[in-house]
């Protein structure tokens, strides 16, 4: 009655699922394998395409239209300032926000309700970029338009308030758009990091008679320091290369400069792409690979950086 | 059905870590074999040696004997994946497969390995499996339900019968009573007790008590001291281990003077 | 000698506001705040809500401070604060549902699903989305189908198969440098690859395709990832033991225990995708008609169109509003049946 082992001893030479083994393991290491090639295509194709603009005479590319007689680094320059500043705002907004709704969630709703609230931040994250645009034109561009009048009227003294012309088509609409949407990812990153404080320090801060915020000084914002610094870099990462709500929102110009107020300033890689490619010529097209490569280049340096905190993090979190 | 397996010199190392050193023993038949000793004296290493279930972990190895049936475990040609097939083992925690219903989790070697059998032989091994494991009375009205339902106690009876549906030749035990309650101890070891008719039982236990209420022998693990390899001490009747052991580390041990 | 015995200090009973205290100067702070709004000039109720929450926040702290002592005001200001952020956090998110249903509900019926732009000019009020729908449909699909066993692979080898070393290390590393790509770059690499193997005028469905693949599979990647690193280790030792070879512990044990968590994650990951516009837009671009052949030609998305309708202005906005609640119940559907997936569909007292 030897049915299920069919045998009764161990048999030499027998090896059952070698084949079947070999064949998974095989098929999921190329898998693996795969995407190291992928990426090193991806490299591949942007630098082979951005060779060109990168070589090429400032005589070749004065023919490329829409770049107006600049050289190389004189298009990409305005281009990366608008880009960084448009991302620059969004954080400035963004992350004292996500602290406040990180808290929120993770110390001051009731524990029932944070879960449902957690779960309708993240429904913002579901949101399509084109339907953040559509919102930012609709919605907020006419909320803010007042607000920056009156900013501009009374405060205009500081420069880069000075000027604002309606509609709201000006970087500052942009960053705040770029703001809500980078909003779930630090929120969610914040809040696992919050949650994560050891709750003897948070009872032993309220057993000396803290006040909650102050338990939150003593021991939650210390321990979710770094915590805070790498969410609001993976938000950078996400800004910087996020194309339609400035695409959408923003009136386009190579300016660089701090008028956050006023229209027709300033322009980011992405959206800039998307505006140009379809319409480019060769080197045309090879110049706004160029800056792609550079977007790339630049949201690798942030996310790398926004990993190594959490890693150095993560070495230190033995302690606790 | 049962086999007896003949250890010599074995030696386990983790990457370059001896962990145990120069294991010689000779499992009986139709016994249970009790291994005891301090915490980390590697007699959870040793056991898992024994189906090469200790394989799971990158960088472990063993030199030197286990031989079954003439045929050493660890020779060339020689598959883990046969050798697991007749020596089975049951683990310090519960673990039935929580997507699987409790008949399934009783044919989990069966249907994990892609075999097909007729509707009553399976009917037939589940009856028989959770029978032999004490467990038919309790479950056989709700098969069908998820194997995680049932109590810690019942939990590790269902393992058993989900190791011994495949009819091993040996059954090896990891704590298998560490995490349950008395009754639930003594259900097993009840159990322990018939089993040993058709296999050869290993054991590992913290618990001297077990050790002198299941087995017949006794086999005492030791260690020298954090970072050395552990060892056999000495291994016998286990009447005579409680008794009169040969070693004095042994009786230390036994009499709770250290452990 | 000062330290004679000094009496035990009485527990001193703490004044503190009353619970309701907080609603009270919130209800006052508000007529306040439109009372200063009409002062200002014209009354908006922007306007008086922005001055009454101003209002509150110095009220309260004023009002503890003054009843309650300092420390008390402080924790009441990081209170307000605290839930002013959640507060408005949330108006994106009411609003643009409530924009989206308002301006979305115009033009969105059957017809405007079952319709395409083919005939469609200037001040028509006619037109739909079905070939959008189909060709975001073509698109999700194909990136879907390299996407998904893709990811679901890689995971499987970095968790179940790959061994501490560079190669490990150089995918781990690698997804994490997938993950950041910004879409738009994702768009470029699919366009100019086509432009050089296939040829600078073509068009087709699968460009877009390959774009979104290099945007999901990371995210596919990662959150299986997770999964499989939650399958606790004593199931597939379990199996093991049994003398199951490695692979069908991997297939019928690991996989089929995290199999509700993985859908959820692929779930998430296409409503992701679903959405993306700025690759789309370098690759498929847009047409009027339906196009059933995802290799040949252009191909309408629905992101694309909700842009072009949008930028086009006149009555194509209200079209670009109907096919982003079009869009946007899609999403909301993909994630909603994800949740649901994932209660019901998880392994019971899997620890």
């Amino acid at each position: 009655m030897a049915a299920v082992a069919g045998s009764e001893t161990i048999r030499r030479g027998r090896a059952p699922g070698r084949v079947g083994n070999a064949i998974f393991r095989g098929v999921s290491s190329s898998a693996g394998i795969t995407i190291v090639v992928l990426l090193g295509l991806v490299a591949a194709f942007l630098v082979y395409r951005a060779v060109p603009a990168l070589l090429a005479t400032r005589e070749e590319l004065a023919d490329v239209g829409f770049m107006r007689g600049q050289s190389l680094l004189g298009y990409v320059a305005p281009l990366a300032f608008g880009t960084v500043l448009s991302s620059v705002i969004a954080l400035v907004v963004a992350v004292p926000l996500s602290i406040g709704i990180a808290l929120f969630i993770s110390h001051y709703a009731p524990r029932r309700l944070a879960q449902g609230l957690g779960y309708l931040v993240d429904l913002l994250a579901a949101i399509p970029s084109v339907i953040f645009g559509l919102w930012g034109l609709q919605f907020l561009q006419p909320l803010v338009g007042p607000l920056f009048q009156w900013l501009s009227d009374h405060m205009g003294w500081f420069p880069p308030f000075s000027g604002y012309v309606g509609p709201a088509k000006n970087i500052m609409t942009a960053g705040l758009v770029l703001a809500v949407m980078i909003l779930p990812i630090i929120t969610a990153t914040i809040r696992e990091v919050f949650l994560q404080t050891p709750r003897l320090h948070e009872e032993a801060s309220l057993a000396l008679g803290a006040t909650r915020w102050e338990m939150i000084r003593q021991a939650v914002l210390p321990f979710g320091r770094s915590g805070i610094i790498s969410a609001a870099m993976l938000g950078m990462g996400r800004a910087l290369g996020e194309t339609m709500a400035v695409l959408m929102v923003l009136a386009p110009g190579f300016a660089m400069n701090l008028y956050v107020l006023r229209p027709g300033q300033h322009q980011s890689i992405a959206a800039n792409i998307a505006n140009q490619f379809p319409e480019a010529g060769a080197l045309g097209a090879d110049v706004l690979i160029a800056t792609g490569l550079f977007l790339f280049l630049l949201t690798f340096a942030v996310n790398l950086a926004a990993r190594w905190v959490i890693n150095r993090r993560a070495e230190f979190s033995g302690a606790n | 059905m049962s086999k007896r397996i003949d250890v010599s010199d074995l030696d386990v190392y983790y990457g370059d870590f001896l962990a145990v050193e120069g294991v010689t023993m000779t499992i009986e038949a139709r016994s249970i074999t009790a291994l005891i000793g301090p915490s980390g004296c590697g007699k959870s290493t040793f056991l898992r040696t024994l189906n090469r279930m200790h394989e799971v972990i990158p960088g472990a190895r063993v030199e030197g004997k286990a031989v079954m049936d003439g045929v050493d475990l660890y020779g060339k040609h020689v598959d883990p994946v046969e050798v697991r097939r007749q020596i089975g083992m049951v683990f310090q925690r519960p673990n039935p497969f929580p997507t699987m219903s409790i008949a399934d989790n009783v044919l989990a070697g069966v249907k994990l390995n892609n075999r097909r059998l007729p509707r009553s032989e399976q009917e037939e091994i589940v009856e028989r499996a959770l029978t032999g494991a004490n467990l038919w009375n309790e479950v056989k009205d709700r098969l069908n339900r998820p194997g995680s339902s049932l109590s810690g106690g019942q939990q590790q009876r269902l393992c058993i019968a989900r190791a011994i549906a495949v009819r091993p030749q040996v059954l090896l035990m990891d704590e298998p009573c560490s995490a349950l309650d008395p009754i639930s101890t003594l259900a097993i070891e009840d159990l322990m007790n018939e089993l040993k008719d058709d296999y050869t039982i290993v054991i590992v236990t913290h618990n001297m008590q077990q050790a002198a209420r299941v087995s017949d022998r006794t086999g005492f693990f030791n260690i020298a001291g954090t970072g050395k390899p552990g060892r056999l001490i000495e291994i016998d009747d286990t009447s005579v281990m409680f008794s009169s052991p040969s070693q004095k580390a042994t009786e230390d041990y036994i009499s709770g003077r250290f452990g | 000698m000062t330290a004679v015995s000094v009496p035990p200090k009485p527990v001193r009973r703490r004044r503190r506001l009353p619970a309701y205290a907080p609603w009270a100067v919130l209800a006052g702070a508000l007529g306040v705040g439109a009372l200063l709004s009409l002062l200002s000039g014209t009354f908006t109720f922007t306007g008086a809500l922005l001055f009454g929450a101003l209002v509150h926040v110095v009220a309260i702290t004023t009002l503890s401070a003054v009843v309650e002592g300092r420390r008390w005001a402080t924790d009441r200001l990081a209170t307000t604060l605290v839930t002013a952020a959640f507060v408005l956090a949330a108006i994106p998110l009411v609003s643009l549902v409530v924009l989206v249903l308002r301006f979305g509900m115009e033009r969105f019926s059957w017809t405007f699903l079952n319709d395409d732009m083919v005939g469609i000019f200037g001040a028509s009020v006619e037109g739909g989305v079905f070939h959008a729908i189909i060709g975001t449909l073509w698109v999700t699909g194909l990136c879907s189908l390299v996407a998904i066993p893709l990811g679901i692979l890689t995971a499987v080898y970095l968790v179940e198969y790959a061994r501490p070393g560079p190669l490990k290390r150089a995918i781990t590393v690698l997804v994490d440098v997938m993950t950041g790509i910004p879409s738009i770059v994702a768009g470029l690499f699919a366009a100019t690859l086509f432009m050089v193997v296939v040829g600078p005028q073509y068009k087709a469905g699968v460009m877009g395709a390959v774009a979104l693949a290099l945007l999901m599979t990371p995210v596919v990647v990662r959150s299986v990832e997770e999964m499989l690193r939650l399958v606790p280790n004593e199931l597939r030792e379990a199996a093991y033991a049994l003398g199951v070879p490695k692979w069908l512990t991997v297939v019928k044990v690991v996989l089929r225990t995290a199999i509700a968590g993985i859908t959820t994650g692929v779930m998430i990951a296409i409503a992701r995708v679903i959405g993306e516009t700025a690759p789309l837009l370098l690759t498929v671009g847009i047409v009027a008609n339906v196009n059933w052949n995802a290799f040949d030609g252009r191909i309408a998305t629905l992101p694309v169109y909700v842009f072009r309708q949008y930028a086009q202005g006149g009555a194509s906005v209200d079209r670009a509003w109907a096919g982003a609640l079009t869009l946007i119940l899609i999403v909301m559907l993909l994630n909603l049946v994800a949740r649901l997936v994932s209660r019901y569909f998880s392994p019971k007292g899997a620890r």
